[in-house]
């Protein structure tokens, strides 16, 4: 199937007689003309049409605010306007007249939440044969696919990770059926007619690759490679050492026939798609970091990573996040050394940890897998505050989807996209009062208007309830 | 229970000078912020005695009885055990591990399958369960073979080789999607065949040596015939999955062509729809909690409120983890509860007080399954299953510092905590991390 679409694509170019060289890649998100050569690439051609909704310009004040990079101020002030953090501070934050004034006292205020691993649109609600659509399980290598191909914007678990999570940007990805899943795509969760609608201006893609269990088992099964973890790393290999040759005649302007795979290997390897690694084991993730050095790209995140706290060390001087659960684990063999103290102690060994959720429910509670995490880890001594632990659902995340530059913080100029929580976030009782995406306020607990009902939910049972 | 606390005891003593457990002493925990889980709310300064392997009393005011062990809660917070009101624990250790995954099978049983000779005191999920405070947990065999899956069990969590509270506590059955799925593609096909298997059932029961469960017509074999019999005489609860608003109708209606049916209602997503209905049918529920997805056509109208909704209009409401991926993480059912409690400040939503939250997993699932007057609330003459949390158990922050399990102190370490352990630092020492331990 897919040596044979690659084989038919080839012909239909030969066949057109196009031969102009590469055209300069172009800025993201402007829509480029289609290409004219056989190994030019239409710079994104699937450009984003989010426009930030029109926001009223707010100021919450007496609340506690953890600022998403570490940051604390209590009975602080936060003032959005035209769709940004404009000014951020302690109570003596001058505040501009005539505009609308929420009194925060005693609820807290953090940047919107930032999940690196939903399959929400590729798995939407309901999780029926039909809309199964995350694992193109036909070949291990699928880095032709893209996850934004496959998402429905119509899920209903936008809107309940919007409402309960607080969450306001999330990358999708391919499932890990895969060895080279395909593209992921971040999203804004802001409710859409179409995936452009939602899709986060200037992101980066992200590369999904998937290491252990599930390739070996899916493609085991069918009686082909990979069967084994060795077979995993040799397809990999092999695969890589292709993308070089085509990453090398691509960057020297040579000519080639496109290959919407080998095009999203070799952004990989020049570091403008970042590598998002499902990986369980220590073991696993050591030989995944060999194999990047070895062929020269950078894993930015292995997700789950359930045994991160062994190698913790390993993945500080390799400068690569881990993206782990709360207390997940056991499930399957590769989860069985799980423990409650992952993401502390990977935070502890200073590197980079984030809270992920993976789970259409668990995108509604990532505060409280932080909480978990962070309660662990202050039973064995690790004291972080909860303003640092914060950071574990915003900047660090943020980071590792190449976003932090417009999110994932309260920085002045940085997206208002914003949280107000009716109490500690990290309480099992709170839930978010208000969450604004760029400004806009999509989600107000005291307003049911305020609370999107997707197309599939309108006119059916239950439409338009309290979630 | 009493001969089970007595073997207990009896093991304790021979093996008291190599056992980490205590014995089932006299002990009483003094100052905490004690909760009975009867859906009373905390009390402060509250004292819990217990002897004998039983709660002997609880509440403020309780004298400390001379001789007894007395341990100082003093800002922590006591409760009943945890009872997990769903659960496939004990007969897992990895569920993605087929080897290890004894949940289902194919088989030509259905209804006589019995859990309990299954169940594996020693089960990693089970020591993790027990750490996180659950005591007790009801589990539930999954179809393999038809509508019926066989006989569910009440178990402990206790780490002794007798996990046994109440062995074919109750028989289940699948009648919403999955059921019309195992009756072979329709929910008319999971009615008949229903009726039609408690109909050979009641033959069975009425010349049990001429029934011929070989014949090609026959429905069921013997033993499941058998096993049907004290579903349909009422002596043995039948726990009904189902999930729409319409399927809980359907199967509450079942009592129309027997009525001595004793239901237990598991799922039952949409039940806020119908929750009068199940109320009058004095039908208890085990629900989710959570779901709040329409995750399947039958579950549209799911709402994190179901739950409150559902006990406001008098239907008795227990939790459980109903989620497949989720039934050996039992841990779970405080955030389950924590977040019935949330919804209290959410507007328009119906959460639970937390009394009745902290309810919804202790008695409320021991009365669901016939069990209130042994377990589930720290009430005088309850089997004393205790647990000292270090802070409110319905936050996440929180952990048990101490468990007793039929009045015997439990060890509340595991494989996790040893990890946790060995790997605080992650760099080896001077020998490998293998002989760290």
């Amino acid at each position: 199937m897919n040596a044979r679409s690659k084989l038919l694509l080839g012909l239909a170019l030969v066949a057109t007689g196009m031969t102009a060289p590469a055209v300069a890649r172009k800025e993201k998100d402007q829509p480029a003309p289609a290409a004219q050569g056989s190994s030019a690439e239409p710079d994104n051609p699937y450009p984003s049409t989010y426009k930030p909704y029109p926001g009223v310009a707010t100021v919450i004040r007496n609340v506690t605010i953890f600022d998403g990079e570490g940051g604390r101020i209590d009975k602080g002030v936060v003032f959005l306007s035209g769709g940004k953090i404009t000014s951020i501070g302690g109570p003596d934050t001058p505040i501009p007249a005539d505009i609308a004034v929420f009194d925060g006292t005693g609820k807290y205020v953090t940047p919107g939440v930032i999940d690196i691993h939903s399959h929400l649109g590729v798995y939407p609600s309901p999780s029926v044969e039909a809309h199964s659509d995350g694992n193109e399980m036909t070949s291990p290598v699928t880095p032709h696919v893209w996850a934004e191909h496959s998402v429905w914007p119509q899920d209903p678990g936008f809107g309940r990770a919007l409402a309960n999570g607080g969450v306001t940007t999330l990358q999708v990805l391919p499932g890990s059926g895969n060895l080279f899943g395909g593209r992921s795509v971040i999203l804004k969760n802001v409710q859409a007619r179409t995936m452009q609608g939602m899709k986060f201006p200037g992101a980066p893609y992200g590369l999904k690759m998937a290491c252990g269990e599930n390739p070996k088992r899916v493609y085991g099964a069918k009686g082909r490679e990979p069967s084994t973890r060795m077979g995993n790393m040799a397809v990999d290999r092999q695969t890589w050492i292709k993308a070089r040759e085509y990453q090398k005649k691509r960057a020297a302007g040579k000519d080639q026939t496109r290959d919407l795979g080998m095009e999203t290997l070799a952004d990989a390897l020049e570091g403008k798609i970042l590598v998002q690694n499902h990986c369980y084991r220590a073991d696993e993730m050591a030989n995944v970091i060999d194999m990047s050095k070895e062929f020269g790209y950078k894993v930015t995140a292995f997700h789950h990573a359930v045994e991160a706290y062994k190698i913790a060390d390993l993945l500080r001087e390799n400068g690569i996040c881990a993206a782990m659960w709360g207390d997940w684990y056991g499930f399957k063999m590769e989860a069985y050394d799980g423990i409650k103290e992952n993401v502390p102690l990977v935070h502890q060994a200073g590197a980079c940890a984030i809270v992920h959720s993976d789970d259409e429910n668990g995108i509604q509670r990532l505060n409280q897998e932080a909480a978990k995490a962070l309660g662990a880890g202050r039973r064995m001594g690790i004291n972080i505050p909860d303003e640092i632990a914060w950071t574990w659902l915003a900047i660090n995340p943020a980071k590792a989807m190449g976003i932090a530059d417009q999110t994932g913080s309260l920085k002045v100029g940085k997206m208002a996209d914003v949280v107000l929580w009716n109490g500690n976030p990290f309480s099992t009782y709170t839930r978010p009062e208000k969450v604004w995406v760029d400004g806009a306020l999509l989600y107000d607990a005291n307003d049911p208007k305020r609370r999107p009902v997707t197309d599939f939910e309108l006119g059916q049972i239950g439409a338009g309830d309290v979630k | 229970m009493t001969m089970k606390t007595a073997i207990r005891a009896a093991a304790a003593l021979l093996a008291v000078a190599a056992s980490p457990m205590a014995m089932a002493q006299t002990i009483a925990i003094t100052g905490a912020t004690l909760a009975i889980g009867d859906g009373s709310e905390p009390i402060q300064n509250g004292t819990v005695v217990i002897s004998a392997g039983k709660v002997v009393a609880a509440g403020t005011g309780v004298a400390v009885p001379a001789g007894a062990k007395t341990i100082d809660a003093s800002g922590k917070w006591v409760t009943p055990g945890i009872v997990s009101g769903f659960s496939r624990v004990g007969l897992a250790e990895v569920p993605g591990v087929k080897e290890t995954n004894d949940i289902n099978a194919r088989t030509p049983f259905s209804a006589a399958i019995d859990v309990a000779p299954a169940i594996n005191p020693l089960a990693n999920p089970i020591a993790i369960s027990r750490t996180a405070g659950v005591t007790r947990a009801v589990v539930v065999p999954a179809t393999g073979n038809g509508i019926f899956a066989g006989q569910g069990a009440v178990v402990d969590l206790g780490a002794d080789m007798d996990p046994i509270t109440k062995a074919r506590a109750f028989q289940y059955v699948e009648m919403g999607e999955e059921g019309a799925e195992d009756a072979g593609g329709s929910r008319p096909a999971a009615y008949l065949t229903f009726k039609m298997m408690l109909r050979e059932a009641q033959d069975y029961a009425k010349a049990p040596a001429s029934y011929d469960g070989r014949s090609k017509d026959a429905l069921l074999n013997r033993v499941d015939a058998e096993a049907l019999v004290p579903v349909v005489t009422g002596a043995m609860p039948l726990m009904i999955h189902v999930e729409s608003a319409r399927d809980i109708l359907g199967v509450l209606a079942l009592r129309q062509d027997f009525p001595a049916l004793k239901l237990i209602l598991a799922g039952a997503t949409e039940g806020w729809m119908v929750a009068s209905q199940i109320a009058a049918a004095k039908v208890p529920v085990i629900a989710g909690g959570l779901d709040d997805l329409p995750s399947s056509f039958e579950k549209l109208a799911a709402t994190q409120s179901n739950v409150g909704r559902m006990v406001k209009a008098g239907v008795p409401v227990a939790m459980g983890l109903m989620d497949r991926d989720e039934a050996l993480q039992l841990r779970l059912a405080t955030q389950q509860a924590g977040n019935m409690v949330a919804l209290n400040k959410v507007p328009g939503a119906t959460g639970l007080s937390w009394g009745q939250a902290l309810r919804s997993i202790t008695s409320a699932p021991a009365e669901a399954m016939g069990l209130g007057d042994r377990i589930g609330s720290l009430k005088a003459g309850k089997a004393g299953d205790v647990v000292i949390w270090d802070g409110d158990p319905l936050e996440m922050e929180s952990a048990p510092v101490a468990v007793w399990i039929d009045g015997i102190q439990q060890p509340i370490d595991n494989r996790q905590t040893k990890l946790r352990d060995r790997y605080a630092t992650p760099v080896e020492g001077s020998l490998p991390k293998a002989y760290e331990w």
